[in-house]
């Protein structure tokens, strides 16, 4: 008896819904960012891992074994000047192919925007909390220097001057000195990026890429000669590698 | 149109389930998984499967399964005589010799913490999904226990007290593969590990000598030991990143690893990174056992990496064979890593 109420309950909610969402104005949008990545134009996947086939600007060649990185903050601008922050934070995770793409839980109201940002890391009030997920994926700094996650891990080899495969370790971090109980941080090494104006209408996804090389071009030419290992404790490499990252990203399309 | 359908589908499932309504859907005792805080406060939470949620009568027959011989051929072996919980689950010997007295040619992986691989892959090369899965391979491995499933599930309907445990347990006294491996799973699920000496030091409880607390310095220092990587930290008390690494052991690979099982010979020579717990009862090290000793570990960290093309670029002067550790950065590295052993643990 009682499963036969349930039903007709359910007829008569299905009747009415249906009736509902036609015209329905849609005045909040679910926002997605989608990341994929390129070498100077060639786009890179994870097939394109474990083979020297990249070339810096340096002139040295190169492989990719690993790439992750943490984006976080995506943050909506309104021409008064007010801001709508949305929640969360993505693991970009090339090496599996994983969160790709990062769709927010927060929707957004819909009309238009004077400037749409993320944050590449964590700013340091976010560095300072503890976050499960990303313990679980082992993405922590040691304590040592400062605590928090990783930016970024970007590891591969590269054919070095004995023309012999070395290995490299691009992780970028809270550039952080006198490594101990008590670290000093020199300046912030996480950074904005901006996507600019938008009008959002309906659920919309940002096409972002990352261009790999310019990890090592611009402003500073990078010589993996120097730089390839052990770089979290050297906030002077930290310091390059926020300089160089500033000209990573770009929005490839909206739609 | 099609919402009529809907309704008429549902109208008739209702008729259905009324008849049904009065048979009771057996229900074991729920099993409370107790987390440690430790992993509570900075993990994600250990991998339950829908399809077989953990009950007191399924962790007890699991347990009760894993220790009986009538798993084998010839009813002489059990999961625990490779997996001794004396050495956390684990064997003492480099090759384990199954019923046969034949050895396979990879060192018994110690058992603990193992709801929390969350890619659930098993096996040094990963190459089996899920723990149900796992436990399904050494019944029939010829140099394991060289059993057959039916003649598994035989012996156990035939036994005088199994068909009503798994009566108990999942309200069938049909035995089958299935269910046997649902129970060993659940049980393996209760073996966690997670209170040695440096969990102690995390939660307040105690302090670390200034050798240890060195040796975990290096543990986390880029520069040194730079262990923390693959093998967790204060922030995962796994000890592991369950991802598979070469870690320089071998020029050439007679065992090519999860590249065996990929097929993508970029991942030769690739193994599962183990957790580090539990070390002072789990040797001998590495997937073949090759190391007795962990000063033999940590020289080969230290002095002993071997190139290929596949070791992992974390790797750090492999052309030197590594960071050359000081004699004292050893000492220390060991101490702490000891300090990873659980005592309670292998005294349960
Ligand atoms: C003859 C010795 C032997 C017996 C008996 C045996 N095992 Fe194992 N076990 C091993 C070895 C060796 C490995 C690693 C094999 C590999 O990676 O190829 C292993 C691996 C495992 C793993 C994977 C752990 C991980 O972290 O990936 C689990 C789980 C396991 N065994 C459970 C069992 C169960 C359950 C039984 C009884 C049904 C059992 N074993 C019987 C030797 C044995
Ligand atoms: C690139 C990842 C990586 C790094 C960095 C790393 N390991 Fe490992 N470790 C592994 C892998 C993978 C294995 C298993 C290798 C095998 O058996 O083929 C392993 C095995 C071990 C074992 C053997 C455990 C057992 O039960 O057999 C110990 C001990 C160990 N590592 C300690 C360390 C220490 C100490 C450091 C730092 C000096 C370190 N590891 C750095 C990946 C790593």
């Amino acid at each position: 008896m009682k499963k036969l109420v349930f039903v007709f309950l359910i007829s008569c909610l299905t009747f009415l819904s249906c009736s509902e969402d036609q015209d329905d104005k849609i005045s909040q949008a679910t926002i997605t960012l989608s990341f994929s990545h390129h070498w100077d134009g060639n786009l890179v996947s994870n097939a394109d891992f474990n083979t020297i086939k990249f070339t810096n600007a340096f002139g040295t060649q190169l492989s990719i074994e690993r790439l992750r990185y943490l984006i976080s903050k995506v943050t909506f601008y309104k021409t008064d000047g007010s801001k709508t922050e949305l929640q969360g934070y993505n693991l970009v995770d090339v090496t599996n192919n994983q969160n790709l793409t990062f769709t927010s839980p927060t929707p957004i109201e819909t009309g238009t925007y004077t400037n749409v940002s993320f944050t590449f890391g964590f700013n340091n009030e976010d560095n300072a909390g503890n976050y499960q997920d990303l313990n679980s994926a082992s993405w922590n700094v040691p304590a040592a220097l400062g605590g928090g996650y990783h930016y970024m891990q970007f590891d591969g080899k590269f054919i070095n001057t004995s023309n012999q495969e070395q290995g490299f370790n691009y992780h970028a971090i809270r550039a952080a000195e006198n490594p101990g109980d008590n670290p000093t941080f020199p300046q912030d090494t996480f950074f904005a990026v901006d996507l600019g104006a938008v009008t959002i209408t309906n659920n919309t996804t940002f096409n972002i890429e990352m261009n790999i090389a310019e990890w090592f071009k611009n402003p500073n030419t990078w010589n993996l000669n120097e730089l390839n290992q052990m770089l979290m404790p050297n906030a002077d490499a930290q310091i390059l590698m926020y300089e160089n990252g500033l000209s990573v990203f770009s929005l490839k399309s909206i739609n | 149109m099609r919402l009529w359908k809907l309704h008429i589908i549902l109208i008739l499932l209702a008729c259905f389930s009324c008849e049904n309504e009065s048979v009771d859907q057996y229900v074991a005792t729920p099993y409370q998984l107790e987390i440690p805080k430790l992993f509570q406060d900075n993990i994600l939470a250990p991998v339950i499967p829908v399809d077989n949620p953990m009950t007191v009568e399924g962790v007890e027959l699991g347990k009760k399964l894993f220790f009986d011989p009538i798993l084998s051929g010839d009813n002489t072996q059990s999961c625990a005589d490779c997996h001794a919980p004396e050495n956390a689950f684990s064997d003492t010997r480099k090759f384990s010799d199954g019923i046969n007295g034949e050895f396979g040619n990879r060192n018994t992986m110690p058992l603990f913490n193992l709801a929390w691989n969350y890619d659930e892959k098993f096996f040094w090369d990963g190459n089996t999904f899920s723990l149900e899965h796992q436990a399904l391979v050494p019944v029939a491995d010829p140099i394991e226990m060289n059993s057959t499933w039916l003649d598994v599930e035989l012996k156990l309907q035939q036994h005088n007290e199994y068909p009503s445990l798994f009566e108990d347990a999942f309200g069938t006294t049909k035995i089958d593969s299935n269910l046997v491996t649902k129970a060993i799973a659940q049980f393996e699920r209760t073996l966690i590990s997670a209170n040695s000496k440096f969990d102690e030091y995390l939660l307040g409880q105690t302090n670390l000598t200034s050798e240890e607390l060195n040796g975990f310095n290096i543990f986390m220092d880029e520069a040194r030991g730079d262990c923390f990587h693959c093998h967790g930290s204060d922030k995962n008390p796994l000890w592991t990143d369950n991802a598979f690494h070469n870690n320089g052991l071998d020029q050439t690979f007679t065992d090519l690893g999860l590249g065996a099982v990929t097929g993508d010979p970029a991942d030769n020579g690739k193994f599962k990174s183990p957790s580090l717990r539990n070390l002072a009862f789990t040797a001998p090290y590495m997937h073949d056992g090759r190391f007795a000793t962990l000063d033999d570990v940590i020289n080969h960290y230290s002095e002993g990496l071997k190139n290929s093309s596949t070791i992992d670029p974390l790797m750090k002067k492999v052309n030197q064979g590594g960071v050359q550790l000081t004699t004292e950065d050893k000492a220390h590295l060991k101490a702490f890593l000891l300090s990873l052993s659980d005592t309670e643990f292998v005294g349960e």
